[in-house]
């Protein structure tokens, strides 16, 4: 009788299983269309960094200090910065990553001392050449003001 | 003179205008076939499918149709080239023929043979030998592992295909497929023949090397199987035939089991019998891809023994008895 | 002539190389399969094609910068590695991280693991040829990801520790998202039975198929579910409880018999368990502070050596470290479980046929950049 039970049960777990799939033909689906729909990234995403704007002053905050640039594993930033007049310290002048070899780690957020850097929401990047990966923060910052 | 010329006239384009017909009915429908296919296996797994080309991606299969013919066709080193290339020639060709004897309607048979349905059984084996064929061409060990698989398979799968068909033709008493379908205007087959039927539907899945028993081509196992080296319209040759070989053995389950183009106990319901027909091949089409979409693959060596085990001997049994209650009857 | 005319025995017998560019292999392995027809007579895994040298890569780096390396190495588990590389430093250097910090931990480090399970569950039913679950279990896992983005912003390498902390802090929703994926997944195990576990095509294919028992998994170190379907209840997280491990209660599933099949059960089994860990850990998790407050980015260790074993989705992995009293380490090796698991093929798949050995290959769960690291 094993043959024949065999037989009815192994078929009615093959009907169980299309059951499973015949319900979900006809479930919403769960995918976005991508090109035409756009899923909002989350807002503690981690993106490439921009600098952040403060308000008060009405630029970046950074001091060039080189935290960023040494705590970053791969060795993707460089910082140049001038001594500034207006501010004591000194002031950013190129803020340079290269975003194409930058492992997306957060620490250059993190250890930032004045808290100007941020991570932008963005994901859909592209380029021609792997120089468009090399950004300049601060002349990058410039252009979105203006 | 005159006359036997007209006659003669009116044979050729009548043929010619049949193969035309048959031709660009078996493209579009594997095409719409595999853009169903996609669609269904989508939605199955709640996500869309083809979209852009179309509406619903209608025409996504028809555009990768005209990729596939831009592509280069790759002959790899030490291939064996007259084989390679006559391999996916082999596999179409015999495809075509099942579409002489197929009864869309009453009046849409392009020749009603009376061997019509061993005609395309006979047929229907050459695509085993053309992917043999390729498979041992392509000088690949995984085309030449499914090439194997593919005839291994066959030689198990055509008995139980045969024996569970048996039954039905001594019901019928011909191989003729008008007469087949005209038996079952009042009671589809499928309720007098329920375990035929199963086998023979069961038998066409591996027939045509669908899942779950596409082990010719499994692709988490042999990569492509026998087609891993055929690239351009060589592949896409392969992969019109699988769907139009699909095509064929549920036209022919519908032919014979599901009353072909009649409705259900009679009644018609002023509906041709090309629709009804036509609708039940795609219902069974579509269960196929919910197979596929749904089951595991199975072993090569559990196919073997599910097939000798079970299906030859059920189908015997099934055949045995509806030769004895025939007789009695 | 008799050279000229092999043994027929010879003749049949042939070399595959499934790989290193093979649907099934999952990255870049390749085995060396001796085939007669369709019997495996030797297979020999050959590994190496994704070496970065991430060992070497962390003596040139301070400890903190090692963090996306860690979860680099086996990334389907990376907040795994993230937390026991982690855990390493933590135990080297002696910083207590605060409670919720480690109950943060352990929850993410949980959803990671079910995330890993239910993307092997997929991968596996796809070695063996059904396409659809690993959709679902793709639906499933996008909700982990979703999750754990909120809380750590990525996706994938985490890189979510800290060394004394975590790098932020979890809020309501957060908690209630956990909530909610973990009654979803419930919801879902009927419709994964029916489709998967009860399927007797599924059945055949991985009952008695692939036997790993208990003598086999202790000559090739094999960890971690592998080594509990042969009936080991061995698990870091109860034989040496680390984090808060100990202030749960669950269960390790065993097997029996350490075939595919029990493999299969015992992941399952495991990711039910995972979500009791949740459960419990979300119920239990104190307000405070999530990370310490003097802990600064850099960590200077003392002088010394720290082996530190925990249980990644694959197994009993390792981090040992030796610190000469600077910022960078002196070494690290990381123990991987994903080595033993694979290695132990050249004896498992020896007299299969080829479709066994990748439906073996895909039951062990092998990862394999985490074997070349």
């Amino acid at each position: 009788m094993g043959y024949w039970k065999d037989i009815v049960v192994g078929g009615w777990s093959l009907i169980e299983g299309m059951k499973v799939t015949g319900r979900a033909l006809f479930k919403p689906v769960v995918t976005v269309q991508y090109p035409r729909k756009h899923l909002e990234m989350s807002p503690a995403y981690r993106g490439h960094i921009e600098l952040k704007i403060f308000p008060e002053t009405g630029t970046h905050g950074c001091i060039a200090c080189g935290t960023c640039q040494r705590v970053c594993p791969s060795g993707v930033i460089k910082v140049q910065g001038v001594k500034s007049h207006a501010r004591s310290g000194k002031v950013a002048t190129h803020y340079v990553i290269d975003y194409t070899r930058c492992s997306l780690c957060g620490l250059c957020v993190e250890s930032c001392p004045t808290q100007t850097l941020k991570f932008s929401t963005e994901y859909e990047l592209a380029g021609d050449s792997r120089w468009d990966g090399v950004v300049d923060l601060v002349a990058r910052m410039e252009d979105s003001r203006s | 003179m005159m006359e036997a010329a007209a006659t003669s006239g009116a044979y050729w384009l009548r043929l010619i205008i049949g193969l035309v017909i048959v031709l660009i009915f078996s493209q579009l429908n594997a095409l719409f076939l595999v853009w169903l296919e996609r669609k269904v296996a989508g939605h199955i797994q709640v996500r869309l499918g083809p979209m852009e080309v179309g509406p619903h991606g209608l025409l996504q299969t028809i555009v990768d149709g005209i990729k596939l013919v831009g592509k280069e066709l790759i002959t790899p080193a030490r291939a064996d080239r007259i084989l390679f290339v006559i391999a996916p020639v082999l596999v179409f060709t015999p495809v075509l023929v099942a579409f002489l004897v197929l009864p869309f309607g009453p009046d849409l048979i392009i020749r009603d043979m009376n061997v019509g349905l061993l005609l395309i059984f006979a047929f229907s084996t050459f695509s085993v030998l053309a992917i043999l064929v390729g498979g041992w061409a392509s000088n690949n060990k995984y085309a030449l592992l499914g090439a194997i698989r593919s005839v291994a398979q066959a030689v198990a799968y055509e008995i139980p295909l045969l024996l569970s068909v048996m039954s039905v033709v001594l019901m019928v008493n011909s191989f003729r497929f008008s007469e087949l379908v005209m038996a079952q205007q009042r009671v589809w087959f499928v309720f007098l023949q329920p375990v035929a039927a199963l086998i023979y539907f069961i038998c066409a899945t591996a027939e045509t090397n669908r899942a779950p028993f596409d082990i010719p081509e499994a692709e988490s196992e042999l990569v492509a199987g026998f087609h891993t080296e055929y690239s351009g319209m060589r592949f896409g040759l392969f992969f019109l035939a699988e769907y139009t070989n699909m095509f064929i053995v549920c036209a022919v389950a519908t032919s014979l089991f599901f009353g072909g183009w009649h409705g259900p106990f009679g009644f018609s319901f002023k509906i041709p019998g090309v629709v009804w027909f036509l609708a039940k091949t795609y219902v069974l089409l579509y269960v196929l891809m919910w197979f596929r979409w749904t089951f595991p693959r199975v072993r090569f060596d559990q196919l073997m023994n599910f097939s000798w085990k079970v299906l030859i001997p059920l189908s015997m049994l099934n055949l045995v008895i509806t030769a004895l209650v025939l007789k009695l009857i | 002539m008799a050279e000229y005319f092999p043994q027929p025995a010879q003749q049949q017998i042939y070399s595959l190389n499934l790989g290193p560019q093979h649907p099934s292999t999952h990255g870049v392995l390749r085995v060396l399969l001796t085939l007669d027809g369709e019997y495996v007579l030797e297979a020999d895994p050959i590994i190496g094609y994704g070496h970065r040298g991430h060992e070497k890569m962390g003596e040139n780096r301070t400890y903190l910068q090692f963090m996306p390396n860690a979860s680099r190495m086996d990334y389907l588990s990376g907040l795994l590695y993230n937390h026991g590389f982690c855990l390493a430093v933590e135990k080297l250097a002696g910083i207590d991280p605060p409670e919720r910090a480690k109950y943060i931990r352990v929850i993410c480090a949980e959803l990671n693991r079910i995330s890993s399970h239910l993307l092997w569950f997929g991968t596996f039913l796809m070695d063996l040829g059904a396409f659809t679950p690993f959709l679902y279990c793709f639906d499933d896992r996008e909700n982990i990801l979703d999750i754990l983005d909120r809380v750590s912003g990525s996706r994938l390498t985490y890189s979510y520790c800290r060394f004394g902390g975590v790098s932020r802090d979890v809020d309501e929703v957060f908690v209630e998202q956990t909530r909610a994926f973990i009654k979803r997944l419930r919801s879902r195990w009927p419709d994964y039975h029916n489709l998967v576990t009860k399927n007797v095509i599924f059945i055949h294919r991985v009952r008695d198929v692939g036997i790993i028992d208990k003598d086999l998994a202790r000559r090739f170190g094999v960890t971690g579910p592998n080594l509990r379907a042969a009936g080991v209840a061995f698990d870091m997280r109860k034989v040496e409880p680390y984090e808060v491990y100990d202030r749960f209660d669950f269960e390790i599933p065993t097997g029996t018999k350490g075939d595919a099949l029990d493999r299969y059960r015992v992941r399952l089994e495991e990711m039910e368990q995972s979500c009791r860990i949740i459960e419990q850990a979300l119920d239990q998790m104190p307000a405070g502070p999530y990370r310490q407050e003097r802990v600064r980015l850099k960590v200077k260790p003392p002088r010394g050596e720290v082996y530190f074993a925990f249980e990644s989705a694959r197994g009993q992995t390792a981090y040992y470290l030796v610190s000469d009293g600077s910022p960078y380490p002196y070494r690290v090796h990381v123990r991987v479980p994903s080595f033993g698991n694979l290695h132990c093929l050249t004896d498992v798949l020896k007299e299969t046929l080829v479709a066994d050995a990748i439906a073996i290959l895909g039951s062990i769960d092998i990862v394999v950049p985490e074997i070349d690291r």
